[in-house]
């Protein structure tokens, strides 16, 4: 044989090696990423995958139960009823408002139970700056300074 | 100084547009004074940046928040050496600064080389500006970093709404490295352009000889150390501030800047395959390529939230023009690719499978797999709802499970590959150079078998890493003594002489053996252990051989945030050994909560805890305590890597053979002269 041979027939030990691996894991670790209104349109076995659901928090919707946090999530005008039951603590950005990435299975009743939860990074709160001030003063108050999510949605 | 700035990158626009114009009518005309022109141009390009960098830190400076960019991105409490860091703490500035370090990177490029390979110098100029070019009209009409605060008043005129205080630098970003970590990165990134360009020019100018590969592999060595640096900071970063007690979670960010770094490091040793023996030309210069075009894709996923990630910067149209850039690139490299492919023909052939070339041909396989990997996994999400409709992401699990085998298969390499002869080794070469590190590295496998280790991996990273530092020792013993025998100095003089006669390639080993410690590291994953637990004053918790005792509890104020902050004693097997205060901070100027994390860290394991809040139904703070072994040695690995390189930059004192047709300086097969004793052989 020769030495080109045998280097190929190494490479390709190696690359099938690799691929079977990179379907394994494939298989293990793949999310179904959905909008909250392709949720309500899914059927059959596309119901029972691992998914993963963005939406807004809805203001005053987040309840700490024991053992679980249960919130709302909007997004387009649908809404999706959302248990949190893992056990790390929430993130800090994670409040009323805030834009959620929640990952974990829907259940036959329509509710989302979460297995993690993260809430967009500071850096998406970025205000919208361009809002006139009012009395035309040099001034805005400090009320306009806040983080805004207008530009979240 | 906002008008000042927008003018000076104007002019940088124009001037960089000129450098192209200016730089392919002098290759076409070859007359030197358009050349010359052509040159000042592109290296002006640098001044005009910089002078708008220095008016956006100057705004940012006098606190003026009628800039929309300062206003953002600042406040009047934010410490100074905060203030600096707030240029590249948004889309705008990020982008002022890859078009700033470009200019910089260009202007040395330019300079340094303003007297050396006429033939080659214009067309990378042109490249240069090329690239400089479309950074400043993205700089100039897409995401303008000056842009001010105000609105049309009726008669036309622009009302200036000045805010009494910005909106703060992001919490996340208040940290020393958010200091050094992106500007390392950016100059990873940018600094890749340069091997690119001289690629390019070569490629196009047909330029004769392998000149063009020496000084394209100094530049792409320069910006790997920072590429290298900038992933280890990046991952030190969010080890320490986002309190999640990893320092990888294989985020689209992430694996944006490791893609290059893969493809670079596979460039960085098939180059020498083309160095000493004339092979994989076109593959050399497709990796210049594919790299360089890693980088922009990197900065694409960055800047444009093309695929979700916690760092998810704002989304903007940014990405369109990303993405038609990176096509104009890819056209311009296959157009010059098949236009000049006869210019790549290789000299020589594969001649056994156990040589160095097929080494580096292993190296460079197992390399681009695990790149095209990182590159399927992150972008499958994009490339599903392409094809089927649905977004589809993949985790952790598939990274590391392709990953983790490369990554050993690699390390075993990079143990075997120095030392086995060009063309082909003999079984003589084989039992001396690596019969005792192999034996070495069996034994301590068994020693840690006997002492109860189970895991596969850390068993296999454990064997290699005996196995590959025993071989970059016995390299250094065998050159030093050969030298202590001659000069009779004593055997640490010896060696520190052995490197600086061939700095390349004893510089190469030690940043192997900074792999090695960062493989290390990186394999003490596997022992992780952590725990959750409610705390009152008083209460304690064990974790591993320490016990966690709640002293106090308290809170902080400051102008730039309120905090909530733990006591913590720790003892060490019942001893008191220190304290620490995990906290939890209220930015004011934000608004945003960040957690603060403490880390009591040695050599062996680091004991990390965090503040996690308080319980929602007692109210009582909760500590996460995590144990992670051995990763203090990641972040000394990178240190060793940084230093190794540095040594591999510097020229070596002995004038070293340049070997165009070095199969009559590598031993005949079977040679009784130990191949490793390099002092004598030139570089490699």
């Amino acid at each position: 044989m020769t030495a080109r041979v045998k280097f190929s027939v190494g490479s390709a030990i190696i690359i099938v090696t690799l691929l079977s691996l990179a379907y394994v894991g494939f298989t293990e670790s793949k999310t179904y990423y959905h909008t909250l209104t392709e949720l309500q349109s899914l059927q059959g076995s596309a119901l029972h995958q691992r998914m993963r659901v963005s939406g807004n928090v809805q203001d005053g919707s987040i309840q700490r139960l024991p053992g679980r946090v249960d919130f709302v999530l909007v997004e387009q005008g649908k809404v999706l009823n959302v248990s949190y039951a893992g056990r790390d603590p929430l993130p800090d950005t994670f409040k009323g408002g805030a834009q959620a990435l929640v990952e974990g299975k829907l259940m036959p009743d329509g509710r989302f139970v979460a297995d993690q939860v993260q809430a967009k990074c500071a850096s998406k709160y970025q205000a919208t700056p361009q809002q006139p001030a009012s009395t035309g003063a040099a001034n805005t108050s400090s009320s306009t300074l806040a983080p805004s999510n207008s530009r979240l949605s | 100084m906002d008008i000042f700035g927008s003018f000076a990158l104007v002019l940088a626009l124009i001037a960089a547009v000129y450098a192209v114009g200016a730089g392919i009518a002098a290759i076409r005309t070859r007359n030197p004074l358009l050349t010359k022109s052509a040159r000042n141009a592109g290296m002006s390009v640098f001044i005009l940046v910089s002078m708008a960098v220095v008016s956006l830190e100057y705004l940012f400076f006098t606190n003026n928040f009628s800039m929309a960019y300062v206003a953002e991105h600042s406040n009047r409490d934010l410490p100074i050496f905060y203030k600096f860091a707030a240029l590249w703490a948004g889309q705008e500035g990020s982008l002022l600064f890859w078009s700033w370090l470009l200019s910089i990177y260009a202007f040395l490029a330019l300079f340094l080389n303003r007297r050396k390979h006429p033939e080659l110098m214009p067309y990378v100029g042109v490249v240069l500006a090329t690239v400089q070019t479309f950074f400043l009209v993205l700089n100039n009409f897409v995401a303008t970093p000056f842009q001010i605060l105000g609105h049309a008043s009726a008669g036309g005129a622009l009302t200036v709404v000045a805010q009494a205080d910005g909106h703060g630098l992001n919490p996340l970003l208040q940290y020393p490295e958010m200091v050094i970590h992106p500007p390392m990165l950016y100059l990873g990134y940018t600094g890749f352009t340069v091997p690119f360009a001289f690629a390019m020019a070569a490629l196009l100018g047909r330029y004769p000889g392998e000149k063009w590969i020496h000084i394209t592999r100094r530049w792409t060595m320069v910006a790997w150390t920072f590429q290298s640096v900038g992933i280890l900071l990046g991952a030190h970063w969010a080890y320490a501030v986002l309190g999640w007690g990893g320092y990888w979670a294989w985020d689209p960010v992430e694996n944006a800047s490791f893609l290059p770094w893969i493809t670079g490091t596979a460039f960085l040793h098939s180059v020498m395959m083309q160095e000493k023996r004339g092979m994989l030309k076109v593959w050399n210069v497709w990796l210049v390529f594919v790299t360089f075009m890693l980088c922009i894709l990197g900065t694409l996923l960055t800047r444009s939230g093309v695929v979700s990630s916690v760092h998810a910067f704002a989304q903007s149209s940014i990405g369109t023009w990303f993405t038609c850039f990176l096509a104009f690139i890819l056209v311009a490299c296959v157009l010059a690719f098949w236009k000049n492919r006869d210019y790549l023909r290789s000299d020589n052939q594969l001649d056994s499978l156990v040589s160095r070339e097929s080494s580096f041909l292993f190296n460079n396989l197992v390399l681009l797999a695990g790149c095209f990997a990182v590159l399927w996994g992150t972008l499958f999400p994009v490339i599903s709802e392409w094809v089927e409709g649905t977004k589809i992401s993949v985790g952790a699990p598939f990274f590391n499970k392709v990953t983790i085998p490369i990554a050993l298969f690699l390390l075993f390499l990079t143990g075997v590959g120095p030392l086995l002869a060009w063309r082909k080794t003999s079984y003589d070469s084989l039992k001396r150079n690596f019969a005792w590190p192999m034996a070495g590295g069996i034994a301590a496998g068994v020693i840690a078998l006997v002492l109860g280790l189970r895991y596969i991996y850390p068993l296999i990273c454990l064997i290699m890493s005996v196995f590959v530092t025993l071989t970059i020792a016995a390299e250094f013993w065998r050159g030093a003594s050969v030298i202590s025998a001659r000069s009779g100095t004593n055997i640490i003089a010896s060696a520190g002489q052995l490197v600086m006669r061939n700095t390349r390639r004893y510089g190469g080993y030690i940043v192997h053996f900074a792999i090695v410690v960062i493989f290390i590291g990186i394999s003490g994953q596997a022992f992780n252990s952590d725990i959750q637990q409610e705390m009152a004053v008083g209460s304690r918790m064990n974790i591993g051989p320490y016990t966690i005792v709640c002293q106090n509890f308290d809170e902080v104020k400051n102008p730039n945030y309120d905090s909530e902050r733990a006591t913590l004693e720790i003892l060490l097997d019942g001893k008191s050994l220190m304290m620490l205060y995990p906290e939890r901070r209220f930015f004011l100027a934000s608004q945003v909560t960040e957690t603060m994390v403490a880390i009591q860290s040695t050599p062996l394991r680091d004991l990390y805890v965090v503040y996690a809040g308080r319980s929602p139904e007692t109210n009582r703070p909760v500590i996460h305590a995590y144990l992670n072994p051995l990763v203090k040695c990641i972040w000394f690995g990178g240190l060793i890597l940084v230093l190794g390189t540095a040594l591999a930059l510097i020229p070596s004192t002995q004038p070293v053979m340049v070997l165009r047709g070095a199969t009559e300086a590598s031993p005949a097969p079977g040679s009784p002269l130990p191949q490793s004793v390099g002092v004598a052989h030139g570089d490699d």
